[in-house]
This record gives C-alpha cells, structure tokens and sequence, in this order.
C-alpha cells in the first residue's frame, strides 16, 4: 500500500520529489505559499553539473546530471537546454594542477574532461582576459532555465495525479501532517518539506541543531549577444569562495543563456537578510567577472536581483527521514546547487518513502547529522 | 569615476523639475538638474530642434540658468547608490551624484493597451509620434488616426494637423456624457477653458467620436488598414499612421529604488511635496496624472521645500488643491471601459521585448510567476510598455524596479575605483 504524500514546498526539489513519487503512484499533493518556483529556484542560475567538492557531493551531482540528461531528448528544448559544457578557469600554474587533478579525478570516475592550455583556454572562449593559464573543460555539463523545470516537474506530477496547491502557506508540520495557516489540518502517510530556507520554522517539534544558513547571492542578465559566450565558466577558486566563512565574497561564474544573454554571477554573502540588490557587491560582482572576460564591460545589463541559498554547515543538502518522527522527511540545503541535484534528490526521497534500494548511500545527507551542527551555532 | 553634488538635485527637467529646478535656486540651493532629453522641457514642451521652446518652458529655463542651475542633459539616473546618492548614465560615462535632497519630477509613461496588430509598424504611442515628428519622422500629407483616451488625443490631433496631417479621426474610449462633464467642470479653470476652446477650434472638421476605440490593425509587413468600433458599428480606414495612447501612467521606478511609499501607481507625497523618505521630494505626474498646471505649481512647492523652505506659499497651497480636484475629474472621466480588456486575444503580442502573447499568459495567476516562467517584461523595456497594460488587462502589479532602472553597461553599475583596480591588477599579483 504506498502513502499519500504530502509535499510542502513547489521549488525546484519540491517539485522534482513530487513528480517522482507521483510517478511511482502516489497521490501526491503539494502545498506552496506562493507559487511554484518563487523562492531560491526562480532566483536560481540553473546549470546542470558535477561537483568534486567532496566524494557525497560528487555522488549526488553526478546522479543528477546522468537522471537530466535522460530527460534532455523530451524536455531540451522546453527548459531552454544548452549543452555548453562547463570550462573551470585557471588564472596561474597553481589554479592549472588543480585543474589537471580535477580532471584526473573525474576520469577515475568515468566523467569525461579535457585539459586546456593557455592556447586552447583562448580559442575556446575568445573574449576571456589573456594571460589566464588555461582551465579543465568539463562537456558534459549543461545550463537549463529553472522556472521551465520546475512547470515540467509538476505538470508530469500532476499527470500522475498529482494535485498542487499554490497561495497554500503551511503552519506547521509533524510526522503524518501537515497544517495550514488557515487552520486546516491534513493527514498524510508521508510528509516532505522541501521548503528551503524556511524549513526550520515548519517544524512543529524543532529538530535540535537543525539550522540553515541563508547565503545571499546577487546575479545579473545582459541584453542579447548570440554567440559571445560559449561555456559556463566558474574561476577554479570558486569554492574556496563558495565555501569560505567570510561574511562577503565575490567569484567569476558566468553562463550563456539559450536567449543569446549571458547571466553573471556571483556573490555570496553570510550577514545579511536584505532582499535587495546592494550596488556595492554588484559592483565587486561585475567587476570579478571583468577580469576574466575583459570585454563584459562593455555588454548592455538589463536587470539584477538577489537570491537566498539555503546551505548547511558541511555544505551538504538534507535528505532524508527525520529521526524519532515517523513519516517525516526533509528534502532541503541544497545551497546554490538545488536545480543541478533536483533528481538525485528525489530519487533518494523516493527510495526512502517506499522502502526501496536507495540509488546510492543516503549516509552523508542524512538529517541525524544535524545533531553534529550544535557546535556552530 | 565622475562625482557631482549639490544641495538639491531635481530629476527629470519637465514642467514640474523645472519649476522645482527654479524655486530651489531662487532660495538659495545649489541646483543640478538631469533630463534624459537633449534640452530641458519634457515630453509635453518638447519642441524640434530648430523651434524655440514654448513660452513657460522658456521663462522657467530663463529663471534657472540665471541663478546657475546646472543642466545634465541626455543623463539618464538607473540606480540609487546609497541614501541621497543617485547613479547616472550621460554621454560621458556613468555619473555618481549626491544631493543634499532629491525632487523626484519623473514625469509619465502612456498606456498602449494591446490589441491584434498593435505591433504592426505604422502604429505609434500618441506622445511617441508626436515626439517622432519633433525629430524628424514626416507627417506632412499622411493619414492618421488619433485612437485611445484621454486630452493628450485632443492635443496629438490638433499638432499633427499643424504639421499637415491628414487626421481622419480621434476616436475616445470614454462616454460622450463623461467628457462633457468634464469639459463642463473647465469652467472652474478659466486658462484649461481658454486652452481647450483654442484646441477644439484647431480641431475643427476631424471628426470626433466618443464611446469609440480600436479594435483591428492590418496591412502586410506595414499598417495599412484599421478598424474602430463607434458604438455598435464596425468602421474601417485605410490609413498611414495609428497615434495611440490609453492614458498616462507615473513614473515611479526611481521613487521606488529610494524605498518611497507608492499607492495606487503615484508617489505619496504630502502638503510640502514631501515622500515618506527624508529629504527626497517628489512634483508632477510620478504622484498622480494631474497635468501641466499641477506639475509647475508641485514642482515650485517641492523645490522651495527641498531648499529648505518650511511651508508652501499659501496661494500655491491653494492653487494646487484646485487642481488636484481637476486631476480627480479627469482621472474619472476617462477611465478606461471594461470592455478594453476583450481588446486583447490570445495570440495578440503583450510583450514586445520578449514576443510573448496574451495566451501565454492567461494561465498564470501571479504577475511574478508569469513574468518569471514566460519572461513578459523581462526584455530591454523591463515592462514599461506590458507592465501598464497588464495593470489594466489582469490587475497585476507593475513589475517591482530594479537596479539598473534603464539598460546600462556593466562599467557603469562599477562603481567603487577599487573594484576596477582590483580587477586590473588581479592577473599581475597572482
């Protein structure tokens, strides 16, 4: 007998776990306080990559990308999917090892990439700065738009009779229910929130350490330049930037969008809950990406905005059940890669609701963890 | 980087920033003045290049430059920096400037509500064309129809006949009862009287329907057919040009960036032209469609304000009271009809910039979520043409500004030196 299931949340996670279990057959209902794609997701950049951050991320991002490229024959072209690959930049013969062992690395686990010279660096990407050292083209990686993904996700689950509730803000939420803000209380055989940021605040018994950190970021879009970039491409100091504990940070990421604009990112910043866009980091923003891609200066920016990452502490996502409350699960902190591990994620979720062979071992993103993060907080 | 201040910097050097410009110097301030146009005047006292400005337009600009005002032509302000901090794009570079207070004179945007072949060329926003023949576009001889609502169709019919138009018809949306009450409540304001009695004298022999829109553009590649509903008739032209324009709309982006309280489309302000945010002020028709009169007289009481002045003229304080009833009148009169929205069909264009159609729409429930799934307003306009038109067709917000308020490029959204330096530099240091 599977359960009825009650996803909170319409993000790019919610709707991808609603899909998979609705596909799997059950009725599946999910709730949205505002509509579907309004948090972190439609802020989101959306590439479709692989991560050697640490073996789980790899194993999760490496999942994912395998579980959309399966589905780039019949979606391609609805989530405006461009195969571009992802090309690491390095600026200096240090930033070029790493990026040799990178490369190794993910020849060892069967992900192809090719190493590139300061002369191949060039002619793949002609308006990059000279001088850089050269980088690891990653050809496998793919940019999706995620609003698209997250209409696609719920339209199959709603195939599979899903129903979606958006404008539906939940209370609070416990093993087996849920309730609404208007006082309705729904019973459920499974609950799942994937509610990003606010997750903590849904649950109706506190899960002791669980803490999300909101990242902020700021992105920026040029008007049309068909042609001008190639690749996504991410400075190989990018994690130190993405995982570092300074409360401000910028890093060189941009993207060619199947609209011919280029979306530049990013920042980070720890400190702060403002939903505005500061022109002080947009400026360092805009600056970062000018010293990779000299020429940048000169593209027309039609628009910025911000986003909220929802990260944990060990920057891994939280899947799983919760502990000592049956018929809960998390599906959450996915920080700035939560269209790129949508799938994988599901699949874990999937697995653990039915009791089926997990994908692969849920160990590192289980929510018991958590009880390890009273340190920081 | 370019740094400019002053005690008052006025926005926008339309009726109301120049009257602003002008009671700011007059007591006192240090002025700088930014207009996106190459000359001060605003969309309404536009002139060609080779006419001289009007005569009010004339007085106020004479008045400015006498006590120094100091003009930013064609300078375009995107972005808030910081508290009373403005960011600019002029022929020269992105401008940094700081402003002891700020008047707010962003003028109006007009209202084109879509309807099939709206996008066809030869089909111009009434002011658009208008602002068109200024600079060049040939109007002498051509046939043009004058369709939509509001005096700005009195005013575009009467000034493309005098370019040698051929105006085959101004055709309103509101109700003949509605518009005669309104001119009848003129008689309260002796100079619009004088003003509109002058128009309908230039206006005579075009015919004037009222009660009467548009409802089809045709032609191949270029507009060559128009069909309005007058009542319950169909009529069509063969025609040149359609100059088109549902009513005006506030300007309100920047307003918005500096964290102004904005309700019903308009600026709030108070008695003293005040915003809800210290030391920025705003006058014309970003606080509500109010007309030329209102703006010069909101504009003098902001700018004094804004100098430092403590309590408007009473006499102003007055006038502007009179006006604003005229506003409230006018804003009545020509409201738009229910009907206007059946206009629109499902595979009528809504989003120029982004070629997205009225049926691509229709599904979503929030503004955000469709703009964000089909990116209606997302495109160079940023939704200055759809975003007013879907206000109307769906009740939808206007889409939230954002920095940069106008396209810009990404040097000018640099804006700390160290940032650039850092740049220069990276490459050498590591």
């Amino acid at each position: 007998m599977l359960p009825d299931v009650i996803v909170v949340g319409a993000g790019i996670v919610g709707a991808a776990v609603a899909e998979a279990l609705a596909v799997a057959g059950c009725r599946v209902r999910v709730l949205e306080s505002a509509w579907p794609g309004s948090g972190s997701t439609g802020a989101a950049m959306g590439h479709l990559l692989v991560l050697d951050d640490s073996e789980a991320q790899w194993r999760l991002t490496r999942l994912s990308r395998d579980l959309w490229d399966a589905r780039a024959d019949q979606w391609g072209a609805a989530l405006e999917w461009e195969s571009c690959g992802t090309v690491w930049v390095a600026a200096d013969g240090e930033e070029l090892e790493l990026a040799r062992r990178r490369g190794a690395w993910f020849a060892e686990r069967g992900v192809a990439s090719e190493l590139l010279d300061q002369v191949a660096l060039r002619a793949a990407e002609p308006n990059l700065a000279a001088g850089l050292a050269g980088g690891l083209r990653v050809p496998g990686d793919s940019v999706i738009y995620p609003p698209a993904a997250v209409r696609l996700l719920l339209e199959g689950a709603v195939r599979h009779g899903a129903t979606i509730a958006a404008g539906t803000p939940v209370k609070r939420a416990g093993g087996g229910w849920v309730e609404l803000t208007n006082g309705d209380r729904l019973p459920a055989g499974a609950v799942i929130i994937a509610a990003g940021l606010a997750t903590p605040e849904l649950l109706a018994t506190p899960v002791e350490g669980l803490a999300l950190i909101p990242k902020k970021g700021h992105l920026a879009i040029t008007d049309r330049y068909p042609g001008w970039l190639r690749h996504q491409l991410v400075e190989l100091s990018y994690l130190k930037s993405a995982h570092g504990s300074a409360p401000s940070s910028v890093a060189f990421n941009v993207q060619p969008r199947a609209t011919g604009q280029i979306l530049i990112g990013s920042s980070r910043q720890l400190d702060t809950l403002d939903p505005t866009v500061e022109p002080a980091t947009l400026s360092r923003m805009l600056a970062r990406a000018a010293t990779y891609l000299p020429r940048l200066e000169t593209l027309t920016i039609l628009r910025t905005w911000v986003g909220f990452r929802p990260a944990t502490p060990d920057n891994l996502p939280l899947i799983g059940p919760v502990p000592g409350q049956p018929r809960l699960w998390l599906a959450t902190g996915h920080e700035g890669i939560g269209v790129a591990t949508a799938l994988g994620t599901a699949a874990l979720i999937r697995a653990s609701v039915l009791g089926e062979a997990p994908p692969l071992d849920p160990t590192p993103y289980a929510v018991d963890r958590v009880v390890g993060w009273m340190a920081h907080a | 980087m370019t740094e400019l201040s002053a005690d008052v910097v006025v926005v926008g050097a339309g009726p109301a920033g120049l009257a602003a410009a002008v009671a700011a110097a007059e007591a006192g301030a240090h002025v700088i003045l930014t207009d996106e146009q190459p000359a001060p005047g605003g969309q309404i006292w536009r002139q060609p290049w080779d006419a001289q400005p009007p005569a009010p337009s004339r007085e106020l600009w004479r008045r400015a430059e006498h006590r120094g005002v100091r003009l930013l032509p064609e300078t375009a302000v995107f972005g808030v920096q910081e508290a009373r901090c403005l960011r600019a794009a002029s022929p020269g570079g992105a401008v940094t400037i700081r402003a002891g207070a700020i008047v707010l004179a962003t003028g109006a945007l007009e209202r084109m509500l879509p309807f099939p072949g709206w996008t066809l060329p030869g089909v111009f926003a009434a002011g658009g064309i208008q602002a068109l023949a200024k600079s060049g576009l040939e109007v002498a001889g051509k046939r043009i129809v004058v369709a939509g609502s509001g005096p700005l169709l009195l005013a575009v019919a009467a000034f493309l006949k005098r370019q040698g138009a051929v105006v085959l018809g101004i055709f309103e949306q509101a109700e003949a009862m509605a518009v005669a009450r309104f001119a009848g409540s003129l008689l309260l304001h002796p100079g619009k009287l004088r003003q509109a009695a002058a128009l309908l004298g230039e206006l005579t022999g075009i015919p004037g329907h009222h009660s009467a829109w548009p409802v089809r553009a045709e032609g191949t590649g270029w507009l060559e057919r128009l069909t309005v509903r007058v009542g319950d008739q169909e009529q069509s032209f063969e025609l040149d040009f359609l100059a088109c324009s549902f009513g005006l709309v506030p300007v309100t982006g920047l307003a918005e960036l500096l964290g102004c309280r904005v309700e019903s489309g308009a600026v709030v302000v108070d008695r003293q032209q005040r915003t809800t945010v210290p030391a920025v002020f705003a006058a014309g028709e970003a606080t509500g469609i109010g007309g030329v009169d209102s703006a010069v007289i909101e504009g003098a009481i902001a700018g004094a304000a804004a100098a430092g002045s403590m309590d408007p003229a009473p006499s102003l304080d007055r006038r502007r009271n009179r006006e604003q009833a005229f506003a409230r009148r006018l804003a009545l009169a020509f409201r738009l009809r229910p009907e206007l929205k059946a206009l629109c069909e499902a595979d009528t264009i809504v989003c120029r910039c982004e070629d997205v159609r009225f049926g691509a729409l229709i599904r979503y429930g929030d503004a955000r979520e469709a703009r964000l799934a089909t990116r209606c307003g997302m495109g160079p306009c940023q939704g200055r043409m759809c975003g007013p038109a879907l206000n109307f067709l769906r009740g939808w917000p206007l889409p939230r500004p954002a920095l940069p308020l106008i396209p810009v490029t990404a040097r000018a959204l640099v804006t700390d030196a160290t940032d650039r330096t850092a740049s220069a530099t990276f490459f050498r240091e590591s």
